[in-house]
């Protein structure tokens, strides 16, 4: 099975950890896994801004980084359903839909895909899991607290084969930490405050590790949390299901 | 309100937040009526289809409205209705000043409804003469404070009982300082009684119109429409071209919907249904476009129509919960205020689809399914092409846009960016970055992934 | 062109490719039809602020009635079997404004809703349009057999009735606009007493 990575931008750049977690651990599960050297960005930082019509240029580089493989994995949410709804190119159509079907975030890789019932991992610690709003609303990861619907979580799914790891229980579910792209800087006030909401949450539920399939949240809540000089840390979800201590 | 007219969500947002005990509580306060909903929904196993069924027959209604319209209105007046069409709010305004100037009326009660709010009736009336009462309990509140409502369904939940004390003691003559809300509201019922009695015109909202029967519905509480209308000479009803629904029956899909979204109750008190005027009595109904027939036309936006004014994707909204009603700068606040007020002035609210983090939640709660933050992430790509985006954002996307298309350029500026973060997307205003005022900026690694990968690799060989 | 012309022309233009009205039919099936409609309903009935009495006769309702109402106060009914008040049939000449010192208003309801507490009742049931509003208190007699599980069966039961003004009434008037917290007796009557005949 041959699994190209599509490491978004500001975890190459910021969070190397996470990507290179992501790629050991789907090494571990018997993928063959390529890193396409030239990607750079999904191109959601100015389509989310009401750019989309300058995304072209990141939009055909995605296409010639990604194309020809049977699937693409990405440790985000968000990322991965920016291309499955977003990625469009006038001269090469059928391979930009070709992309947009075998683009998958790394949780639901893992469970649709992979099908893994069993993983050697331990993480021995209490961990609150941040549902983030992409992969849960936009990529279904989890079922929505606002439906009528029987619960589910693939990301919760993989955590509770985590040997020693306990989820804790938060008073909101899946309220949205308020990172929203450019949003966390243009309503900075409202941002850090949905932030902060988020972060008392699971501090009052004991967590001592914030994880999610997205890094963008957690790179916010970790701001919130070391301005605040908590012990508290934040830690993508493939770092735990990747560690074997 | 003129000091905030020129403020976008932003900055009122901003404001709102300076006192975190109020936001708390405002949020709170909120998630509470969002949480009754899902209590109420969860109760009806049939919820998602009822979902789907009520945004299938609205879908009918929009592409059909202007044969339902015609039906509505020869079945009104076969009930003795009279039936005027209003372009927009002046147009609206004016009709209501006619009918009121014509009779010789300057005093008229008022039940809830968020579209003479949109069409400024009051102010429009007040100017020439007519005081008109608010009776809904939430909109006198605010009316008294001389403030528009915050919300579509909870007009005064911005307001904390004790500042309602103090302005039901101005006005009305409660003691100082009392503030229980089972006395305020006695309070309220008294003086609006007299108004009830003495009122010979009484304008309501419309919930619902049925084309099939002519006649309209009406939901409240706390029985206020039913009051005014019963008692009064002359009942005006206005109502948004949306509200037309085909058949009488379709009422047994909506108002299983309508009240369990806004307040988590199985049905509101009083559900009314208006078909023919009382003896001697009249009965007219304002039929109003205000840009809605522009909105119908526009593909990626027109869903936004279906809309029953149920409150729930404000409930659920985390910026709304966080912002207050007031941030939104117009008469219908939250996410499905942000999708509507573009269509009626795209500058003037060209901030509001910003005012989102697109985390889908409106659209989940919507009892009618209108696809609310796939349309806000539409709005910015019109607003933008529009031009009603500060150039300096415009020159950074185009610089982001340009270095992200070249791998090199990529690694370049990723290199620098990672100790000055130019290009990640909390740092794309220069001045003094909002981000570090609440926020540790993330610590830089020594070396990105790619730079990780292709070190293990040539270890590899 | 008048503005009605003006605004249907614009709507033409604008209205897309014509989507059919959903089938009610599927929606209908998972609808609640069970039973135990009396209970169901007293439970919801109760939680929306209503008193709910199953009874075994009128007399039992004047019982309560008395016990309730003090003796003097004015008491209108439109329910043939409880007589001694004042018919509602025999004062409907009056100025609706004249019923403003009402104590109580006895209606009777061909039509109840379990789901939600809801009671309909038209112009023919309420005589004047405002009694059921204006009085302070209001009292609604209903056969269990009148009673349906949802509002789908109660539209059915409508059906394509000619009515000048019905309403479901499914409580006390009430608010909750001062920071959510509910009071009963907002303009409507303070308390709804729901009589459950078999």
């Amino acid at each position: 099975m041959k699994v190209a990575l599509f490491v978004p931008c500001y975890v190459d750049q910021f969070y190397p950890k996470a990507a290179i977690a992501t790629l050991e651990l789907l090494e571990k599960l018997g993928c063959e896994v390529h890193y396409p050297k030239n990607q750079t960005c999904c191109g959601q930082p100015m389509a989310n801004s009401g750019y989309e019509h300058l995304t072209s240029g990141c939009n055909s580089l995605f296409i010639d980084n990604f194309s020809g493989y049977d699937y693409i994995v990405c440790p985000s949410g968000s990322c991965t359903l920016h291309i499955k709804e977003h990625l469009h190119a006038h001269d090469n159509e059928d391979m930009a839909t070709e992309i947009r079907k075998r683009v998958f975030e790394l949780t639901e890789f893992l469970v649709d895909i992979l099908k893994i019932d069993i993983l050697d991992a331990t993480f021995p610690y209490r961990v609150g899991l941040h549902q983030s709003c992409h992969g849960l609303r936009g990529l279904r990861i989890s079922q929505m607290s606002e439906l009528v619907a029987p619960a589910f979580s693939k990301p919760a799914q993989l955590l509770n084969l985590v040997r020693g790891l306990e989820l804790v229980p938060l008073s909101r579910a899946d309220d949205c930490c308020g990172f929203g792209g450019t949003f966390c800087v243009v309503e900075e006030a409202v941002s850090s405050k949905m932030g902060k909401d988020r972060v008392d949450d699971h501090i009052e539920h004991g967590a001592q590790y914030i994880t999610s399939a997205d890094l963008s949240c957690l790179m916010h809540l970790e701001g919130i949390l070391r301005r605040q000089n908590s012990d508290v840390k934040v830690i993508h979800v493939a770092e735990i299901l990747n560690n074997s201590i | 309100m003129s000091s905030t007219a020129t403020k976008d969500h932003a900055e009122l947002a901003a404001i709102f937040n300076r006192d975190e005990p109020r936001v708390d509580w405002h949020d709170e306060t909120l998630w509470w009526v969002r949480a009754k909903r899902d209590i109420a929904a969860q109760k009806l196993p049939e919820w998602e289809l009822l979902r789907e069924t009520a945004s299938q027959i609205k879908n009918n209604v929009l592409s059909n409205l202007s044969s339902y319209l015609e039906q509505f209105e020869a079945n009104a007046i076969k009930n003795g209705a009279i039936v005027h069409w209003a372009a927009n709010a002046e147009e609206h305004n004016q009709i209501i000043h006619k009918l009121l100037s014509e009779r010789g009326i300057n005093r008229m009660v008022k039940s809830k409804s968020m579209l003479t709010e949109e069409c400024h009736l009051n102010e429009f009336l007040a100017q020439r003469g007519v005081d008109v009462i608010d009776s809904d309990l939430g909109e006198r509140i605010v009316q008294l404070a001389g403030e528009p409502p915050s919300h579509i369904v909870l007009p005064c939940i911005h307001k904390k009982k004790e500042e309602i004390g103090d302005i039901f003691h101005e006005h009305l003559g409660s003691a100082k300082g009392e503030s229980d809300p089972k006395i305020l509201t006695e309070t309220a019922r008294q003086h609006l009684r007299e108004v009830f009695l003495t009122r010979r015109a009484a304008l309501t909202g419309v919930n619902f119109a049925i084309a099939e029967t002519g006649e309209f519905v009406i939901c409240t509480n706390e029985g206020n429409a039913d009051m005014g209308a019963h008692l009064a000479e002359i009942h005006i009803a206005s109502m948004g071209m949306e509200k037309i629904i085909p058949e009488r029956k379709h009422l047994g899909v909506f108002l299983r919907l309508l009240t369990r979204s806004a307040t988590g109750q199985p049905i509101t008190t009083y559900s009314s249904h208006f078909a023919k005027p009382q003896d001697g009595k009249e009965v007219h109904i304002v039929i109003v476009d205000n840009g809605r027939s522009i909105q119908l036309g526009r593909e990626d936006f027109r869903n936004s129509l279906k809309c029953i004014r149920c409150g729930a994707c404000m409930n659920t909204c985390p910026v709304y919960r966080k912002s207050g009603g007031h941030s939104y700068h117009t008469a219908v606040a939250g996410p499905i205020g942000s999708i509507l007020a573009p269509n009626l002035d795209m500058k003037k609210y060209a901030d509001l689809p910003f005012a989102s983090t697109l985390c889908g939640s409106c659209s989940n709660v919507c009892p009618v399914k209108i696809d609310i933050h796939d349309q806000l992430y539409k709005w910015r790509q019109v607003i933008v092409q529009a031009g009603y985006t500060p150039t300096a954002k415009t020159i950074a996307m185009k610089g982001m846009a340009f270095t992200l298309a070249s791998p090199a350029l990529y690694r370049a500026a990723g290199k620098m960016g990672r100790l000055t973060f130019k290009y990640a997307p909390f740092a794309v205003n220069n001045g003094a970055n909002p981000w570090y005022k609440h926020r540790e900026m993330p610590k830089a690694p020594e070396q990105s992934f790619g730079e990780w990968y292709a070190k293990r690799k040539e270890q590899k060989k | 062109m008048s503005s009605r012309n003006k605004i249907l022309a614009a709507v033409k233009a604008n209205q897309f490719s014509y989507a059919e009205l959903p089938d009610l039919k599927m929606l209908n099936t998972l609808t609640d039809t069970g039973d135990n409609l009396v209970e169901r309903y007293t439970a919801v009935g109760t939680a929306g602020g209503s008193f709910v009495y199953e009874v075994a006769d009128y007399d039992a309702i004047k019982a309560i009635l008395q016990k309730e109402f003090k003796p003097g106060v004015k008491i209108i009914s439109g329910v043939p079997e409880l007589d001694e008040y004042t018919n509602v049939e025999d004062v409907k000449h009056e100025l609706s404004h004249s019923f403003a010192d009402v104590e109580l208003c006895i209606l009777p309801s061909n039509l109840g809703v379990a789901e939600n507490g809801a009671l309909w009742l038209t112009e023919q049931q309420m005589t004047v349009r405002v009694l059921p509003f204006i009085a302070q208190h209001l009292a609604i007699v209903i056969n269990k057999d009148n009673l349906v599980p949802t509002m789908v069966q109660a539209y059915q039961t409508i059906g394509d009735a000619k009515y000048g003004y019905g309403a479901f009434i499914s409580g006390p008037s009430k608010t909750a606009d001062i920071e959510q917290s509910l009071v009963i007796g907002a303009h409507g009557p303070r308390s709804l007493s729901v009589f459950i005949l078999p």
